[in-house]
């Protein structure tokens, strides 16, 4: 007991400043990434949160607070709901397909021995290209009548067909080149995730009694593919809502609006007509939607992904 | 349950052969072990059994048939795997049912949501609960069949990979070092189930590992392998009283046996380090032996009570001693004209034989010696005789002193 009640005040500071060091030192080491995070992400969210409310515009002297105006202008803006719109058909579009593919050229590529990594390359190509620049060599290769496309069609006794200028067909081709572009990374993350699955589960499924190709898909690779899965439909569906630089290089969200997207709507009212302001709130509401969109996927698809 | 056989099988991956010439009769509800160091082949001869490889020679039968032509599960044999091999995104039972879903529900009955249309899985699955759960009784893992592989202890998720293979009722056994990812204590215990399970079953098990003292304690017959032969297949202590070759001899026992140089000497006696012991061989005198003495076969003695005696003794310095509590092994420097090293097992404290130079003396019987020829093979008994009986006359004693 004496001893006890003579070391107490000696040890507890002695623990109370261990307690600070740490502390502190915890602080230390996450302040660069505190303040990386503020000046890159939360400063600017800040301000754009702080302009949507507000009628600046590029240039001008003197700004308004407006309150919910933007917003409500918003709403019953027919570009800016036709640009939703259409955003959401190219991402329904271009989401099953993109995971779609990926998953089966990756399966495909799996099985491959020496041709593999060949294929990879060709698949990865489109990934690292520069989107702009492939828009236009598409926007050629599409030409109703300069481009090869066409020119195979005619060739084979089709009619012309004018893929980017025809308001039906322009957002499926839009779609398609996204595709084109996205596949290959969605490809090269499905591998990584194949070569996770440990060999010895094909054979005890083997034994087990899986047949074909299909029953080793369902049972093995299908479910233990779910990670990688989810972070791919995650990652494909916001840079699907992302679409942009094929927009603004081919259509420029024609003919008659029908290729309009949210951020080509977005950078027209912003640096085309300079209504800052306005745009600062259009951007809140599409980065609402890419939220919602990775808080619906996580929630849905982390409950068949427990493992 | 049913017989397996091996004719000439051989497996060859490009020049490399890792198999060549197995035949191998494993009898109805034999428990047999293959076992040898890691490379030797014996994982491959388990998964060319199971249909996962195909041999490059030879043929496999089971029960009489040859399966050469036959995928995996046709072979209706089951597979125990090192890893275990759960699925891990099913649960226990899901893990165990799988191989019952797979034979009794077609493609369509399988298939997420168009499954729920099928009057029959209505009818089929609980059936395949009811076997479900029968085994899971008989392998006391009741209660784990609604949790996840990884919720799972390593000895629980061995028991469960047991359930998927006896669910089956299987034609055989197949199990490829199932217990090496178990702790030291928990392989103690699930060797005395694996066991019990067997006697339980009946099943034809075919068994590899590298691990002797699991070949020695569980099978009925015991396959050694080196290099891609059956080296000696034998009853358990058949491999450890009469090993066909050095590398068996060397392998089965703890700690390892002792080889010495040895020479055929005058008269055809075998020479230790000069002595003549009181055993023949029929081999040309001058030609090289080795003589295997297992650790346990050695006794220790005072060399001063040795030499009294006139036991046949070797006498050495004490170099290091293992107190495993109930017994001491003992790692002592052979002095000349002896030289090398030798283990022996022995009941008590080393400081009972041991003088102020830690020397002791070592003695054993002539009978306890393994002799091999310079080929590594074991000479016959029927080339082994008792020096006394013959009408060469026998030294006295074999003391080096």
């Amino acid at each position: 007991m004496s001893t006890s009640a003579l070391a107490a005040p000696i040890v507890a500071p002695l623990r109370n400043r261990q307690q600070w060091v740490e502390r502190f030192a915890g602080m230390g080491f996450a302040f660069p990434a505190f303040m990386l995070l503020l000046v890159i992400d939360i400063v600017p969210l800040l301000v754009l949160l702080y302009l949507s409310f507000t009628n600046y515009e590029l240039g001008a002297l003197d700004t308004r607070f407006v309150g919910l105006d933007n917003f409500r202008k918003a709403v019953g803006d027919a570009v800016f709901r036709r640009s939703l719109g259409n955003t959401f058909v190219y991402v329904a579009i271009v989401l099953p397909l993109a995971v779609g593919l990926g998953l089966l050229i990756a399966v495909l590529l799996h099985s491959r021995k020496r041709t593999r990594s060949f294929y990879e390359v060709i698949y990865f190509l489109p990934v690292t290209s520069t989107l702009i620049a492939m828009a236009t060599v598409w926007q050629f290769l599409l030409h109703p009548s300069l481009g090869p496309i066409n020119g195979v069609l005619k060739a084979l006794g089709f009619h012309e067909v004018a893929f980017l200028s025809e308001p039906s067909l322009v957002l499926p081709t839009l779609a398609a080149i996204g595709i084109w572009h996205l596949v290959g990374f969605n490809m090269v993350l499905f591998l990584a995730g194949l070569s996770a699955i440990p060999r010895d589960l094909y054979e005890a499924a083997e034994i087990d009694g899986c047949r074909s190709g299909i029953d080793r898909f369902m049972t093995i690779t299908w479910p233990l593919l779910g990670p990688t899965t989810m972070f791919v439909i995650v990652t494909t569906s916001i840079t699907a809502f992302k679409v942009f630089d094929t927009v603004a290089v081919m259509t420029r969200g024609g003919p008659m609006g029908s290729s309009e997207v949210l951020l080509y709507a977005i950078y027209l009212e912003g640096y085309q007509y300079f209504h800052m302001g306005y745009a600062a709130a259009l951007t809140l509401v599409f980065l609402v939607f890419v939220l919602l969109f990775s808080i619906v996927q996580t929630f849905a698809l982390d409950r068949r992904v427990h493992y | 349950m049913a017989s397996v056989e091996l004719k000439a099988v051989g497996k060859s991956f490009g020049d490399v052969h890792v198999l060549s010439g197995i035949d191998l009769d494993i009898a109805d509800g034999e428990f047999l072990t293959l076992v040898g160091a890691s490379g030797c082949g014996k994982s491959t001869l388990l998964r060319i059994i199971a249909g996962l490889e195909v041999q490059s020679t030879g043929n496999v039968l089971i029960g009489g048939a040859p399966v050469d032509h036959l995928r995996p599960h046709e072979r209706r044999v089951a597979m125990v795997f090192q890893s275990y091999a759960l699925y891990p995104h099913m649960k226990v039972f899901g893990n165990i049912a799988l191989p019952l879903v797979m034979s009794r529900l077609n493609v369509f009955e399988r298939l997420p949501l168009i499954r729920m249309l099928s009057p029959r899985r209505h009818r089929v699955m609980p059936e395949i609960a009811r076997e479900v759960r029968a085994v899971a009784e008989q392998l006391q893992i009741e209660a784990l069949l609604e949790r996840r592989p990884s919720q799972l202890s390593g000895g629980q998720r061995q028991r469960v990979a047991l359930g998927r293979a006896m669910v089956r009722s299987p034609a055989a056994f197949l199990m490829d070092e199932p217990l090496s990812n178990l702790d030291a204590k928990l392989r103690v215990h699930m060797r005395s189930e694996l066991a019990d399970l067997h006697a339980r079953l009946g099943a034809t098990f075919i068994y590899v590992t590298h691990d002797q003292v699991e070949a020695m304690t569980m099978s009925s017959r015991v396959a050694m392998m080196d290099n891609g032969v059956i080296l000696q297949l034998g009853r358990p202590g058949e491999l450890y009283s009469r090993p066909a070759t050095v590398k068996v001899a060397q392998f089965i026992g703890t700690p390892t046996i002792n080889l010495l140089p040895a020479r055929v000497g005058a008269g055809h006696v075998v020479e230790l380090f000069g002595t003549a012991l009181p055993v023949r061989v029929k081999h040309a005198v001058g030609s090289a032996l080795t003589l295997g003495l297992r650790p346990e076969a050695v006794t220790a003695a005072p060399v001063a009570l040795a030499a009294r005696d006139h036991q046949h003794a070797l006498v050495g310095r004490l170099h290091r001693s293992e107190n495993l509590g109930a017994e001491h092994i003992l790692h002592v420097d052979l002095a000349e004209p002896a030289s090398g090293t030798l283990t022996c097992k022995v009941a008590s404290e080393p400081e009972a034989f041991v003088d102020g130079n830690r020397r002791l003396a070592l003695t054993f019987s002539p009978a306890a010696c393994h002799i091999f020829d310079s080929d590594g093979r074991r000479i016959g008994d029927a080339d082994v005789q008792s020096a006394a009986e013959s009408s060469v006359p026998a030294p006295a004693r074999v003391a080096v002193q």
